[in-house]
């Protein structure tokens, strides 16, 4: 019971440190945008390898489990739009971001502690908190509601291909289904959610990296540390937020 | 002139300084020595900052380092420089880029003068046009060179080498202690050099402070060291094959 509580007592401390005006400005945007690059645009890839087949398959299931026909087919565009703005598009990618960023956070800043460059840094009188985490915190923070948008409109083109390459669902019908009821408060709820996500994997992953004692080991463990926790920090807070949004 | 007064510290149950009092000079090059685990790189970061000392004061020509918040005590680090067991480069940044860190960092010169002093210092510890290499490129020695540079791009008041030689052939070693000395005579500082390597204590050794079992058990400088009747030190200088035989 002591050692969660000891671990959210570092995190919170941590943060203090990290969440401060950066010493040279010229210097943290010169980090932002590299991290920009690093932790958003480098995911490009997958986001939208993930989001294309992930809005097929949901079209596909809907398609095939709507055997009514009192069921207009318009519903497996509205059932695809409806999953993936407000759950696959920001949970399940922030999911795999926890993963793949995460895991990189971590093993990054844990390498730096355990070959003495973040004593360097603190030598010298940087706040190495604050010098290594925060410009990762503000580029998740800015490009993650970019990448969910992009994955987003992907989800949704995709499950377009499927319906238009299966031929179970007309395009006319999915396009339709689509933009019925379309209310823009669902694209605030996934875009919030995102940015409380973005913020959870980039200083959990921080925080455990930063943390690390030791050598290659623990930067393993702490790596695989932040992508668990980040993941069950994320999977609470969707609860959670989605509570506060939508209940 | 950088003194420590009765400096205690623990890690849980173990005590590993004890009371520690040790004065080390300027312009000269000041060794701490003992086997490993003695206490002699946790004594240095108590020194520098990196661990908080449980008991004592770290004085730094008679401020009191050990008592200063955050803020104060970044006025004396941008007086220190520190060269690291393993170089501690940054490993996304190149030679230029990490001597240049501490100037982007901390001071408001133009590109151009902070270039003519990276490459001024990168000239005195012999690694001229290296600039855009990365630290993956550079060998051992190189390293320790790079990090030397960093260490004193800023000309520094207070230098401390933790295991400079760790990893390095003997000639590169020699090259390493004689390029720390050279500084610190030239530039007046007063460094600090964590050791357990004899051939640096033999030549490079102007005042040592032998550190066992977490004490100060001996001080004094490479003249003396060889002739005192001191059971722990001798066994800690004539602990290897090479300097049994010279005794002999």
């Amino acid at each position: 019971m002591l050692r969660p509580l000891s671990t959210l007592g570092s995190y919170v401390l941590l943060m203090r440190r990290v969440l401060t005006k950066p010493q040279k400005g010229k210097l943290f945007w010169q980090q932002l945008f590299f991290e920009i690059d690093q932790l958003g645009l480098d995911s490009l890839g997958i986001v939208a390898f993930i989001s294309v087949f992930m809005g097929a398959v949901v079209a596909i299931q809907t398609a095939y489990n709507i055997d009514s026909p009192l069921i207009p087919m318009s519903m497996v565009g509205f059932t695809t739009r409806q999953s993936i703005i407000l759950e696959f598009s920001p949970t399940v990618i922030c999911l795999i971001l926890a993963g793949k960023v995460g895991s990189r956070i971590a093993s990054q800043i844990g390498t730096m502690r355990v070959t003495e460059q973040i004593d360097a840094l603190e030598i010298m009188g940087v706040n190495s908190a604050n010098y290594l985490i925060f410009p990762k915190v503000v580029a998740s923070v800015l490009i993650y509601p970019v990448l969910i948008v992009f994955s987003m409109w992907l989800g949704i083109i995709g499950g377009g291909a499927a319906m238009m390459f299966s031929k179970l669902v007309s395009m006319h019908d999915y396009i339709h289904g689509i933009r019925i009821d379309f209310e823009a408060f669902t694209i605030f709820y996934a875009l919030t959610k995102t940015i409380f996500f973005a913020f959870i994997i980039a200083t959990v992953s921080g925080f455990f990296g930063y943390q690390t004692q030791g050598g290659a080991l623990e930067v393993g463990q702490a790596s695989t540390k932040a992508v668990v926790v980040s993941s069950i920090v994320i999977i609470l807070f969707n609860l959670v937020l989605t509570q506060l949004l939508l209940g | 002139m950088i003194e420590g007064r009765n400096i205690n510290k623990f890690f849980g149950d173990n005590h590993v300084l004890r009371d520690v009092s040790c004065t080390f000079h300027p312009g000269k090059t000041n060794l701490i020595i003992g086997q490993s685990g003695s206490g002699k790189t946790v004594l240095m970061k108590c020194l520098v900052g990196l661990f908080e000392v449980d008991s004592g004061q770290v004085l730094y020509d008679s401020r009191n380092f050990s008592a200063m918040n955050i803020e104060q005590r970044k006025e004396i680090r941008q007086e220190l420089g520190m060269l690291f067991q393993g170089a501690a480069l940054f490993d996304s940044l190149t030679v230029e880029g990490n001597v240049m860190f501490p100037l982007n960092m901390f001071t408001k010169k133009s590109a151009e003068e902070k270039i003519e002093r990276v490459n001024f210092v990168l000239k005195r510890v012999n690694l001229e046009n290296r600039n855009k290499l990365m630290p993956s490129e550079l060998s051992g020695g190189m390293k320790k060179r790079v990090a030397i540079a960093r260490a004193i791009v800023m000309n520094p008041k207070y230098l401390f080498c933790d295991e400079p030689n760790s990893g390095l052939d003997p000639q590169t070693s020699n090259v390493i202690d004689l390029l720390i000395q050279e500084l610190t005579y030239e530039y007046g500082i007063t460094t600090i050099v964590n050791t357990h390597d004899m051939n640096s204590v033999l030549s490079i050794g102007d005042s040592i402070e032998f550190i066992y079992q977490g004490q100060i058990w001996w001080s004094g400088n490479k003249e003396e060291i060889l002739h005192m009747g001191n059971k722990e030190l001798n066994d800690f200088v004539f602990g290897t094959e090479l300097t049994k035989r010279l005794r002999k």
